[in-house]
Formats: C-alpha cells, sequence, structure tokens
C-alpha cells in the first residue's frame, strides 16, 4: 500500500488549492479519503476519537440492503420467468435480474455522486457519504421497467431539491430516495403504475402476445382495489398466498418484495444500532393497529383484510426500515420517535385503504411525516424546557 | 450522610493502556515552574513583577484585568526569569527559575473562629481564588458573588482516571479545614461526592460536608453530573466548584498560614514507561515528571501528545511544556498521524468503537491504545440517538449544540447551557461520528452569553 500512498501524495499537490487541478479539489479528497483514513489528528477537545465514521456507518447501511438488493435481483429473474414461461435455475434468474438492475443502480449512482461532488465543491466541503445509501434505495424502490432517463431526472431532482437546496446532507428535510420515487410517481404517473410495470418485459411481451395464460403481473396490494372496482362483495383472505408474500415472490418494486430480505437487513442495523428500533418498531405496530382498526369497522373488502397482511405487502416493510429511519428526516427524540413511527404506519395503512387510487400509502406517509418532524421534535424538547425554566421559578 | 447512592447509567467507561499504578515517588527537579494564562478561561493577564525579580511562593505574579482583585501568584521561590510572549505581546507563560530556599510568602493561620472576609481575602492574596470555579460557565468564581452551594467531586471517571483517595490518603485533616473554610462563603452547604466504592481511607473521614455517594460510568464523577443530581442549577443561581485536590490545598493553606502548591499527580497513558503517581509541584517542567522514559514504540508513527488533564477533555501541551494549575494527570498518548489504507472499510480489531460495526464490543474488559487520529472527516450531523447514550444530564445534546452554532442566546438558554461545561460533553464529541468539534463549540457558545449578560 506504500506505494499507492507515495502515488496519492504525490498526486495531492496537483489538486490542493493552488494546483492546477484544484478546482477537482473535492473530488480528489472523495477518492483519497476512500482510500486511506487521513492522518488528521485531533486538535483540541476530545483527543482521542470512537473509530465509527459516516463512510463505515453507511457501509453498514448497504451492507443491510444486500439480502434486498440480492434477492430483488433474483426476483426479477423469477418474475420474468414466470410471466414468459421460461425454465430458468435460480442462479439464471438471478443474473437475469443482475443484468437488469446493473443499469439502474449505474444511473442512479452516476447521476447522484456527480451532482453531490459538484455541489462539494462549490461548497468547498468534503464530499458527504449520505448519497452512498441514497443511491442504492432509489433503485431498489423503482418497478424494474422505469425508464432509464426517468430515474435519472428523478435522481437529478431528488439530490438537487431535496437535498442540496437546504444545504445537503444533513440538513434535508424529505428523504431524498423516497422523492425520486415521488417524483416520478407525480411526474410520470403512467411510468408507475398499471400491472405491467412490475414485471421485467411484461409490456413488451404483452404486445407479442407471449406473456403466459392468467398472468398479470398485478401486486398484491392491487386485488382488493379491482375486486371493489367490478363491483365484488365477498373474498375469502384466507386463500391468499400469504407465504409467497413473505418470502417475496411477488411483482413488486425490486427490494421491496421480500420481507425475509428486508429483515434480515434490519437485524443488521438495529444490532449495530445504526437505524432506530423504536422508529420500526413504532411503524409496525402502528400500521398493525390500524388495520385491526379497519377490521373492525369492516366497510368492505379492503378493510375487512387481515392487518398483518398490510405490513407484508408493498413497500411497508422496506419504508419501515429502511425510510422511515433516516436518521437526518426522522424524529430526532426519544419519545419523537415513537409517535413519528407510529403515524407512518398508520397513515400508510389509511392511505391504501382509503384511497385506493394510491396504492403507495407507505411513501406518502413517510414523505408527510418528515415534514411534521420539526413540529414533534419542538413539543418534545419544549417539555425538557418546560421542566427547566420551572426550576428557575422555584426559588 | 444522605445514604442514597446515585446511579449513572448513560455514559461510557472508555478503558485505555496505561493507568496509573498505585507506587508514589518524586519527581525529578525542575529548573522551572511556569503559569500558563489561557489555562484561565477568560483571564487578561497584567503583569505585577518584572523579569529578574526574585518571587517566594505565593508572591502575586499577574492579575486579571477585568478581575484586578484575582491574583496568581508563583508556585516556587527563585527569581522571575521570562515572560514568554506571544503574537501581539500575548502573554503565553511566565517562567519562574528555582532558587535558594523554598519559603512561602507571609499568610495567616485561619481556624474555625476565621470570618468570611478573611478566608476570602487569603485565598484571594495567595493566588488560591482561581480553584474556585463558577458554574454556570465554568470560569473563576467571582469574589463578590455568594454562591448557592459548592460541589467538590472526589471521583474522577475519566479514561486513565485518577485514584483520588489515594493521592489524598493523608490529607484528610486538610480536606476538612478547607471544607470549613468554603462552607463560609456559601450560603448553602459545601457537597462532597465520592464513588459508591470508597469505604476506607481519606475520603471515608471526610466531615463538615455534605456527602453524596455516586456509583457508575462516566462521567459520573463529573461535578455537572452531580450537581445536576443534588440539586441542579436554576437560571440565576451560581454555584461553585472546586476540585477535590485543590480542596485539601486550601484547607493546608489555612491550617498552616503558608502558600504550597505541592500535589499529587498522576503521570499514565500507553506511551508512558511506567505510569505511576509522582508528588510534585504545579507548574512543573513535563520533563521533570517523565524521569522513567517515553515508551515511542507504543506509537506508530513514533510521535507521541502530551495532555494535562484526560484523553477527553485535557489541553494538549509541549514535551518542554508545564504540568497544569487544574489537573490531576498527565497523560502521554500516541498521535495518529498516519494514513489507514481503507480503514474504514476493514475489521480493525484492534479500535475502540460504541458503534457495534466494529468489534469492541466482543472485549468489553479490554484495554485499548487509541491514539489521536480523528478517524474520519468533519461532516454535518447525521447519526442521532446516539449522543443521549453517552449524556445522564437531562439534555438534549444535539439540540443545545446546533442552539449553539446557530448563536441563539434565548435557545441556548432554554437547552440549559448553564448546566454544562467542556467535559461535560466531551462523551458526544468522542464517539461523534460527524467528527464535529463539540467542546470548543460549546465554549464558543458560552463566551457568548458571557459577553451578552
Amino acid at each position: 500500500m506504500k506505494g499507492l500512498r507515495n502515488f496519492v501524495s504525490k498526486m495531492k499537490p496537483t489538486f490542493s488549492p493552488g494546483g492546477k487541478l484544484s478546482w477537482l479539489h473535492s473530488t480528489f479528497d472523495a477518492f483519497e479519503t476512500f482510500l486511506f483514513v487521513p492522518n488528521t489528528t485531533t486538535a483540541k477537545g476530545s483527543h482521542i476519537r470512537d473509530a465509527i465514521d459516516l463512510k463505515r456507518t453507511m457501509s453498514v447501511v448497504i451492507m443491510a440492503l444486500m439480502p434486498a438488493l440480492l434477492f430483488g435481483m433474483f426476483n426479477i429473474g423469477y418474475q420474468n420467468s414466470l410471466a414468459l414461461g421460461l425454465e430458468r435455475t435460480l442462479l439464471e434468474n438471478w443474473w437475469y435480474g443482475f443484468v437488469e438492475m446493473l443499469p439502474l443502480i449505474i444511473v442512479s449512482y452516476g447521476v447522484g455522486l456527480g451532482i453531490e461532488f459538484i455541489f462539494a465543491q462549490i461548497r468547498h466541503h468534503e464530499v458527504n457519504e449520505g448519497f452512498l445509501v441514497s443511491g442504492m434505495l432509489i433503485p431498489l424502490i423503482m418497478p424494474i421497467d422505469v425508464p432509464l432517463w426517468m430515474v435519472a431526472v428523478a435522481t437529478a431532482f431528488a439530490v438537487i431539491i431535496g437535498k442540496e437546496v437546504f444545504g445537503g446532507t444533513g440538513m434535508n428535510i424529505f428523504n431524498p430516495a423516497l422523492l425520486a420515487r415521488a417524483f416520478i410517481f407525480f411526474a410520470y404517473p403512467k411510468a408507475i403504475s398499471g400491472n405491467t410495470i412490475w414485471v421485467s418485459g411484461l409490456g413488451a411481451a404483452e404486445q407479442t402476445g407471449t406473456v403466459v395464460d392468467g398472468f398479470s403481473g398485478a401486486t398484491p396490494l392491487s386485488i382488493a382495489p379491482e375486486l371493489m372496482g367490478e363491483g365484488v362483495n365477498t373474498i375469502d383472505w384466507s386463500s391468499m398466498p400469504v407465504w409467497d408474500w413473505f418470502v417475496g415472490l411477488i411483482p413488486g418494486s425490486i427490494g421491496e418484495t421480500s420481507v425475509i430480505a428486508i429483515l434480515l437487513g434490519a437485524i443488521i442495523l438495529i444490532f449495530t444500532r445504526v437505524a432506530s428500533f423504536k422508529i420500526m418498531f413504532a411503524t409496525f405496530a402502528g400500521g398493525y393497529l390500524m388495520g385491526l382498526l379497519f377490521n373492525l369497522i369492516g366497510a368492505n373488502i379492503y378493510m375487512e383484510m387481515p392487518a398483518y397482511y398490510h405490513l407484508l405487502l408493498g413497500g411497508f416493510a422496506f419504508g419501515a426500515v429502511f425510510m422511515a429511519t433516516d436518521p437526518v428526516t426522522g424524529s430526532q427524540t426519544s419519545k419523537g420517535k415513537w409517535i413519528y413511527g407510529f403515524i407512518i404506519g398508520a397513515l400508510a395503512v389509511a392511505i391504501r385503504v382509503l384511497n385506493p387510487g394510491y396504492p403507495e400509502g407507505m411513501m406518502l406517509a413517510i414523505l408527510f411525516m418528515n415534514a411534521m418532524v420539526p413540529l414533534i421534535d419542538h413539543y418534545v424538547v419544549a417539555g425538557n424546557i418546560k421542566a427547566r425554566m420551572k426550576r428557575s421559578k422555584v426559588k | 450522610m444522605s445514604e442514597k447512592v446515585i446511579k449513572i447509567k448513560r455514559g461510557l467507561n472508555i478503558n485505555l493502556v496505561g493507568s496509573a499504578e498505585k507506587v508514589l515517588t518524586k519527581s525529578a527537579a525542575s529548573a522551572t515552574y511556569a503559569l500558563v494564562p489561557d489555562e484561565f478561561i477568560g483571564v487578561v493577564p497584567k503583569m505585577l513583577v518584572k523579569e529578574g525579580e526574585s518571587v517566594l511562593i505565593g508572591t502575586p505574579l499577574f492579575f486579571d484585568k477585568a478581575h484586578p482583585e484575582v491574583l496568581f501568584t508563583s508556585p516556587v521561590a527563585g527569581t522571575l526569569k521570562e515572560v514568554v510572549r506571544g503574537e501581539k505581546r500575548k502573554i503565553l507563560a511566565v517562567v519562574v527559575e528555582v532558587s535558594g530556599e523554598q519559603n512561602s510568602a507571609d499568610f495567616q493561620k485561619l481556624g474555625a473562629e476565621a470570618t468570611k472576609e478573611q478566608i476570602k481575602e487569603q485565598l484571594l492574596k495567595a493566588g488560591y481564588w482561581p480553584m474556585l470555579i463558577q458554574r454556570p460557565f465554568g470560569i473563576i468564581a467571582n469574589a463578590e458573588d455568594t454562591p448557592r452551594d459548592i460541589f467538590v467531586s472526589a471521583f474522577d471517571s475519566a479514561p486513565l482516571g485518577v485514584d483520588l483517595n489515594f493521592i489524598l490518603q493523608d490529607e484528610v485533616e486538610n480536606i476538612n479545614a478547607g471544607i470549613e473554610a468554603l462552607k463560609k462563603l456559601t450560603s448553602g452547604d459545601v457537597h462532597f461526592t465520592h464513588s459508591s466504592d470508597v469505604t476506607a481511607g481519606a475520603f471515608a473521614k471526610v466531615s463538615g460536608a455534605k456527602i453524596h455517594k455516586i456509583e457508575g460510568v462516566h462521567p459520573a464523577g463529573n461535578v455537572g453530573v452531580q450537581i445536576e443530581a443534588v440539586k441542579p442549577i436554576a437560571k440565576d443561581e451560581k454555584v461553585w466548584t472546586v476540585d477535590v485536590v485543590h480542596l485539601s490545598m486550601i484547607g493546608r493553606l489555612m491550617r498552616t498560614g503558608k502558600a504550597d502548591f505541592s500535589r499529587t499527580i498522576a503521570v499514565a497513558g500507553a506511551c508512558v514507561k511506567k505510569p505511576r503517581y509522582i508528588k510534585t509541584i504545579a507548574g512543573a517542567l513535563v520533563s521533570s515528571v517523565c524521569g522513567d522514559g517515553i515508551n515511542t514504540s507504543a506509537s506508530k508513527t513514533g510521535n507521541v501528545r502530551y495532555i494535562n488533564g484526560n484523553p477527553l477533555s485535557g489541553r494538549k501541551i509541549e514535551a518542554d511544556g508545564y504540568l497544569g494549575f487544574y489537573n490531576n494527570l498527565l497523560c502521554v498518548i500516541p498521535e495518529g498521524d498516519y494514513y489507514e489504507f481503507a480503514g474504514w472499510a476493514m475489521p480493525r480489531f484492534k479500535k475502540f468503537s460504541t458503534s457495534r460495526s466494529y468489534f469492541s464490543w466482543l472485549t468489553p474488559k479490554r484495554k485499548f491504545n487509541i491514539d489521536t487520529n480523528l478517524n474520519g472527516g468533519e461532516r454535518a450531523f447525521v447519526a442521532n440517538g446516539i449522543y443521549e447514550q453517552v449524556m445522564p444530564m437531562n439534555i438534549y445534546p444535539v439540540y443545545l449544540i446546533k442552539a449553539v452554532m446557530a448563536g441563539d442566546i434565548d435557545k441556548m438558554e432554554q437547552l440549559g447551557i448553564y448546566e454544562v461545561v467542556e467535559e461535560d460533553l466531551a462523551l458526544c464529541e468522542f464517539i461523534c461520528p460527524s467528527k464535529i468539534e463539540w467542546q470548543s463549540i460549546l465554549r464558543q457558545g458560552i463566551t457568548k452569553m458571557i459577553k451578552e449578560l
């Protein structure tokens, strides 16, 4: 490594202020600190520091996303083979998904990091690691057949409007990855609704008529709305393939289908204490209780759906584990985390059931609660302030 | 005696290599001694003695421009060798060369009958007043105030913490005399808090103060944590704090009528060959207590850092620097001025972290050799919820520090800036993945508060 270090040290003056390529200083710094933890020492204050930094923290989140990513790749191939009636091995399915998925990841990282580097340079900051996670989340919450240019535009929107205008990572109000998804949802609604987009190649196959008979590509979340649209008033919910939903062998956004893979990620996040257990738990609790409440009302077949189905379907689990727990846009206080998570869960289910036109209840619930976080935390902190102020009056 | 034990659960003990063995030796001779005005927060020194003039122990060397009654006196007898000045003629150090018999300037013996005014005057004259620290703000107490209470922490829970009961084993009479003297300065009580482990020795025989017992993890020994647990400060109140070693020195001054700045300190840290306790005098040359040598092999680059105080909130000094006025510990730890290839991605079994993304949680008893590497680059706040885990006080640390960053005086006040000094947020700084300089930001906030008042 000494040779590499010497090489980097030799390059450094060129990129440092005053050097020929000083306009690439932040970029150089990002690569240098990626390769080597810098030799910076503490100046004052605490002379010793914990080994943790944001690079490590963010890599933990990426590790936690790996099960969902790897399963998602497999499921792309699996759904494709189901739709077209192809015989493939597990590995072939995965490879098919990998090839389909890779461009999404490249576009997301390429566009997002590119913008981050430019802003870091303009601001004379070091490049923040935050987008390493966002850049992975964005492709995972997309339908596989989303056009790449749309991902590029959405990513640019999320990074610039969602993050950089607020001052960059740590200052943003809304979860950037969800913002990218919301951008597509509202700007190109056709691209992210309907039954054909969740399965790779299904749209094209329908035109050529090569789809297996009976394969619709519909996600389980659209079962109730579609039946209600047809005027059906009874449904046997117990006949549903709940195990498949749990494992994730269903059409849906790439990383969101497998609850098992998501829970593996949750274990990593909770164990390393990178994400808040409180938020995850409260979100699931909120969703479940809301589902129970609808069961009590029971006004239509959607309301009669067993409450725990909600937690398995759509982006609920993925949102609860990876999106709601974003430390920057989530609640900062302990009490606030319970409230914030609970309302996200309840709201997500309420949006799904009450407005079946919006199957993406989770995305809207989290984004709405992101906006509410300052309010929640304000009241929690105000309690602390009040107790302190009371003290000064007692003499 | 209150029987209730204060329990501190939120915090962090950092086990470092090289804590001092309970062996007491005498320091080598130090040719010069110095007072470093920067140690005294907010003090603008004005010299009272010229270079070449002779001084006794307790002869005033300089005073504080804003509070001329607060004198800073020589720790030894000899001649004023040099006033070291930096930019804009700022006084960096006032150096006294030792010579002749070590006699003290004349002070009074003050017993139980002494009045508040006599005690105050004696402390001011002998240069002991700077030992009294006011909370809020952690600045030298104002001689015109009468504090609500005076708090003494007799527990050092910081990494490489000093066994105070050991270094003060023969000082119980002085401690008790100090308590009697300070009791006259406050309208309330002198509160003396020691670890619940203490069952014998000097601290078990302390009398005259309200005794509290505390147990748990660092920062249990921080006096700010103890104040909050015993009787928190309200907005318009002032309390004073005194280091327990200073308390015994105050008692000694009252009993003998002589200024005497000798004290026992610990010399510890991974880079000290024989970490132990050494009897010395405040302001001595660092080299005089490092006689057994520095172990540079504990440092990757061979460079070491000298710190007056503990590694979490002490002051960095040079190898040719002087021991601190306030510190019971000199530590020497390795510098971290090296590059580490892809360190953030490595398992790093030997690095300490509170995060379970590293592996030090597997070995809670293990002692770590932590160097001064920042282990990352400075970023905006991202993590949350972790800081509260090391903050036992009922304060939202991130909200407080953000209020300081925003310069919002009202918010700082509401969020409890009166209750904390740097050391109380030191653990937040230690664990911060964004590498934010909590302690110096807090001090900026406090300085701003003082200016606004």
